[in-house]
């Protein structure tokens, strides 16, 4: 069974958002998204300060079977990426709750992250993609 | 392995017999003669003749054995297109001479224009892109450069569907426009709703394979060329599976505006690996005047190049000459061999191959991405019930096919389907070699429900077993040096 972490909001797209105290969000994939990509080799991380339209795409996660675009659900501002990822991609398929986050933004409207998938509602559609 | 010619290399060997006993001067000034010998391998004649007659006989290749590679079309190619292509009058032929001293060649690319406006309902053809991705390119410049004639320069949007190659969101990126991608609904055609909301004064044009990459033949392409044009934007279509229509239905009756063919994969190139290639590019009325030159063109004094001066509103030349010449005397070779009824013919048993294979591993149990769906010239089988039972994964059952003699088919691709194979047999393959195939497929399944771990290990018999295809994407450092 793949890991669905209760404290976590998630996508459709398989990323995965967390509220942090200081009022950013921080995002990264799922455990789904990094076993159905493989090993990852490269990824593409937003630069501080651009600013995102909710759906746009922000990074590109690549592995040796393919290149996804990840997808901002939010509005808002990029605060920070993980520049981790850039010797050592491959933390995002071991750590991609933690260590392997993708980047942090400041939302527009905090709110709308009430909008998206919950655990339970995610690993429902986990299960009812799989059919 | 047997290394590389430079571990056989040893200083003082060499191949006398071919060098020239008394090499001319080069007449080049001193100070820009090397002083220092170049690091060749020092072998024998033997040596090399050994080492690359090895390397030929590790080729795995369609002369060789069957290569279902979805969305390539890895057909035979009759050897007679090459011979042909390399007369001496056409090799030997200088891109500078004079018009009137190859008329025959012109006369050629003349009336390799004329077949492949026939084959496919446009107006006008140009040869000169030399890939693919160069045809694209071109179709979507065309696009654009229309837009800005008429003043509408707000158009920057291209419309990609969600199962394209990755090369036509990256051609419209090239063409300096934003990329919009839309669903495909659960049968494989285009989500029409999606489209609807997508097109607007921002769209300038759709670019879609048809056959699409996911095997189907789009049934409801003149609704979805009506909602783009009453949109103002225009139709692009990729040529790459023009193989299963081929004759059989004219992409400009379907609503397209302009198209690329892959000269290389359905009218006669050995591909893969690279190129050369040839993206002739082919328009209607509309978008004619936009084509890239060099074309040929004929006139009283017999055939002549048209450039610039000719097509003023022309994008431009995408190579000095016209394109790769001698994949584009390939394809004349080809087309005039198969004639009209040859070409339709293609088409037919293509599809026909394709329907087959498909029905014999539905009922063998394989489970299909579109049950629904006729096959166009390909179609796609999803392995995720076995991956999920027995953890064996497309890429398994792939290299296990290569021990038992059949190149893979396309892995893991479309994305849109998990643990996918897109299988295309292509017209040339006869119907034991069919049977084989699905043979090895069938076992090798049983293989992997009995022993994951024995398809796990494949390929045992190949020059090279499982490669770290993670470690050759990140260290890209390819140089060889020699052992201190």
């Amino acid at each position: 069974m793949t890991e669905v972490p209760e404290n976590l909001k998630y996508t459709s797209d398989h990323e995965w958002l967390r509220l942090e105290d200081d009022g950013t969000v921080t995002l990264g994939i799922t455990e789904h998204a990094q076993q159905a990509l493989g090993e990852l080799v490269y990824v593409e991380l937003p630069e501080a300060d651009r600013e995102l339209e909710p759906g746009e795409a922000c990074a590109v996660v690549e592995s040796v079977k393919a290149a996804s675009d990840v997808y901002s659900p939010l509005a808002g501002v990029v605060a920070a990426a993980n520049d981790a990822l850039a010797d050592t991609p491959e933390l995002v398929n071991d750590s991609p709750y933690a260590d392997g986050w993708l980047l942090q933004l400041r939302p527009a409207d905090p709110q709308t992250l009430e909008e998206l998938m919950d655990a339970d509602a995610y690993t429902r559609f986990l299960a009812e993609s799989e059919d | 392995m047997d290394g590389l010619i430079f571990e056989r290399a040893r200083p003082g060997r060499g191949s006398p017999g071919l060098a020239p006993v008394d090499p001319p001067p080069s007449g080049l000034p001193a100070d820009r003669l090397r002083d220092a010998t170049p690091r060749l391998p020092e072998v024998s004649e033997l040596q090399v003749v050994r080492h690359y007659t090895r390397l030929s006989q590790q080729n795995f290749s369609i002369d060789t054995h069957f290569y279902p590679l979805g969305s390539c079309t890895m057909k035979y190619n009759p050897k007679v297109c090459n011979a042909l292509a390399m007369l001496p009058g056409f090799a030997d032929r200088h891109p500078h001479a004079p018009e009137s001293h190859g008329q025959g060649f012109l006369e050629c690319m003349h009336e390799l224009q004329e077949m492949l406006k026939g084959a496919t309902g446009m107006q006008t053809f140009s040869l000169t892109p030399m890939a693919g991705a160069q045809g694209e390119f071109a179709g979507v410049a065309m696009i654009m450069a229309y837009h800005q004639s008429r003043g509408d320069a707000e158009r920057r949007e291209i419309i990609v569907p969600d199962a394209a190659h990755g090369t036509n969101p990256a051609t419209a990126n090239m063409c300096g426009c934003t990329v919009r991608e839309i669903p495909t609904g659960a049968d494989g055609d285009v989500d029409l709703d999606a489209l609807r909301n997508a097109v607007g004064p921002q769209t300038a044009g759709i670019m879609l394979t048809n056959p699409s990459t996911l095997g189907v033949f789009e049934r409801q392409i003149p609704e979805v060329a009506a909602i783009v044009h009453e949109a103002g934007g225009l139709l692009y279509y990729d040529g790459a599976n023009l193989n299963a229509v081929l004759g059989r239905a004219l992409p400009a009756a379907m609503g397209f505006d302009v198209m690329h063919i892959n000269l290389h994969k359905t009218f006669s190139t050995p591909h893969g690996g690279g190129g050369p290639g040839s993206g002739a590019v082919g328009a209607n009325a509309r978008l004619a005047p936009f084509l890239p030159v060099p074309m040929v063109g004929r006139g009283e004094d017999g055939y002549r190049w048209l450039t610039e001066a000719d097509c003023p509103q022309s994008i431009g030349r995408l190579s000095a000459f016209m394109g790769n010449a001698g994949i584009l005397l390939r394809a004349y070779v080809y087309m005039r061999l198969l004639g009209p009824e040859g070409m339709r013919r293609v088409a037919d048993y293509a599809t026909l191959n394709a329907n087959y294979l498909m029905a014999r591993l539905a009922a063998a149990g394989f489970r299909l991405a579109y049950p629904e769906r006729r096959a166009s010239h390909e179609f796609i089988v999803s392995l995720k019930d076995l991956t999920k039972a027995t953890g064996v994964t497309a890429m398994d059952i792939a290299k296990g096919l290569l021990d038992r003699g059949f190149h893979a088919p396309t892995t893991y691709f479309p994305l849109l389907v998990p643990e996918c194979l897109l299988i295309e047999p292509t017209e040339t393959e006869a119907r034991e070699d069919l049977d084989a195939f699905a043979d090895a497929l069938i076992a090798l399944r049983d293989e992997a429900r009995r022993d994951p771990d024995s398809v796990k290990a494949a390929p045992l018999t190949m020059p090279v077993r499982r490669l770290d295809d993670v470690r050759a994407a990140k260290q890209l450092d390819l140089a060889w040096r020699p052992a201190d």
